[in-house]
């Protein structure tokens, strides 16, 4: 079929592990926003759901550390956390390892990838998960691009992956959700922790949402390391997101500053498009 | 070579159920297995977490270590502060703002 839903939203630890934290005013109406999107999400009734995430070291690690990781696993596991810290309980989530497998092959035509057929996840997959999936009954197709670990992976070669991942999405017979979900501007697991530069955020949401190609690749890491933290670097999940729907703008549905969160809480929804070519 | 050290015991440590048996039977035991330096192995046995900060560890693996150790959230980011006040900035790693980051 094609790609049906294409959007983005945070995974900090901190948005389920520490929500009683939280104003929960704030809080609340982030939540709902989560439950508007895995709403939006069921009545395109997916067959499997992409999500392309930025790890912390719970499958890849500096002796041997992709740039792009495809899951192929027939189920993975999450969370590897603990559970009372991240407050989600250890579960079993449906892969979908024949459908990784020719989506992989369909981007290995342009992208050089890594895949694996094990994999648990962390809070970076869970907590979305958590919400937009809550009974984890929807296969999964994990994407992990490395964005702790530097060298990293430029922003150009991202947003190409995106654009590969679409045209492979749109190969196959399934119907195929992707997300991204990653920081903007944050200082995780810092003593900076809780810093947000709300300003750098909404800018670089503005161009996100205008899915404007160009200023996105501008960013350059040292920049974004100096103001919008280490966190910073995992815009690469939202430039790839971006790059799956090229030409396509989306719409803000909930941007705020939870500092307990660690992170500027974010979901949006970008439309999905034309068919790739 | 070092740091590279610090942070795959620590990795093994969150991710590995063997590894943590192993740490709870035997943390000496453990530590010899890691080429580490005499600083390094002082770190994990004092608990030193603002030590281990400095010296680079990335936080998405110190902050799992952290809580290994009874550190609760607020106790975590204190300690990191009280790290740099102690032994300075951060030396190498993601954190260090020397850092050539192009």
């Amino acid at each position: 079929m094609s790609l049906v839903f294409a959007g983005v939203c945070s995974h900090a630890p901190g948005i389920t592990g520490r929500k009683n934290r939280a104003d929960p005013v704030v809080r609340d109406a982030f939540y709902a926003s989560y439950d508007r999107m895995r709403t939006a999400i069921e009545a395109q009734r997916p067959d499997a759901l992409v999500v392309i995430g930025a790890e912390h070291f719970a499958n890849f690690f500096m002796n041997n550390m992709p740039a792009i990781c495809v899951g192929m696993g027939e189920h993975y596991e999450g969370p590897i956390e603990d559970e009372e810290w991240l407050a989600i309980k250890r579960t079993r989530v449906p892969g979908a390892p024949e459908l990784s497998r020719r989506l992989i092959t369909d981007i290995m035509e342009d992208i050089d990838l890594a895949y694996a057929q094990e994999w648990k996840f962390d809070h970076g997959i869970m907590v979305p998960l958590s919400f937009l999936t809550p009974r984890y009954d929807l296969p999964i197709v994990p994407v992990n691009i490395n964005c702790q670990g530097p060298p990293l992976i430029p922003l150009k070669r991202c947003y190409e992956f995106g654009r590969a991942l679409r045209r492979a999405c749109d190969r196959v017979p399934e119907r195929i959700a992707v997300i991204g979900t990653g920081g903007i501007s944050h200082w995780p697991c810092t003593p900076d922790s809780g810093k947000i530069n709300e300003p750098w955020d909404r800018e670089f949401l503005r161009r996100f949402l205008n899915n404007d190609r160009d200023a996105l690749l501008a960013y350059r890491d040292d920049e974004t390391w100096r103001e919008a933290g280490q966190g910073g670097l995992e815009i690469r999940t939202f430039i790839a997101l971006a790059g799956t729907v090229e030409g396509s703008t989306g719409e803000l549905w909930f941007y705020a500053p939870i500092p307990i969160f660690a992170v500027g809480c974010t979901i949006a929804v970008m439309k999905v498009g034309e068919r790739a070519a | 070579m070092s740091l590279y050290a610090v942070q795959k015991l620590i990795y093994h440590l969150n991710r590995d159920p063997v590894v943590r048996k192993h740490y709870e039977e035997n943390f000496e035991g453990l530590l010899g297995e890691y080429e580490l330096t005499e600083e390094e192995r002082r770190a994990f046995r004092e608990s030193d977490i603002g030590l281990l900060y400095v010296m680079g560890v990335n936080g998405q693996l110190l902050m799992h270590y952290a809580a290994l150790r009874g550190f609760e959230w607020s106790a975590y980011i204190e300690a990191m502060r009280e790290g740099e006040r102690k032994y300075g900035p951060v030396r190498v790693g993601l954190y260090n703002r020397a850092a050539d980051r192009r």
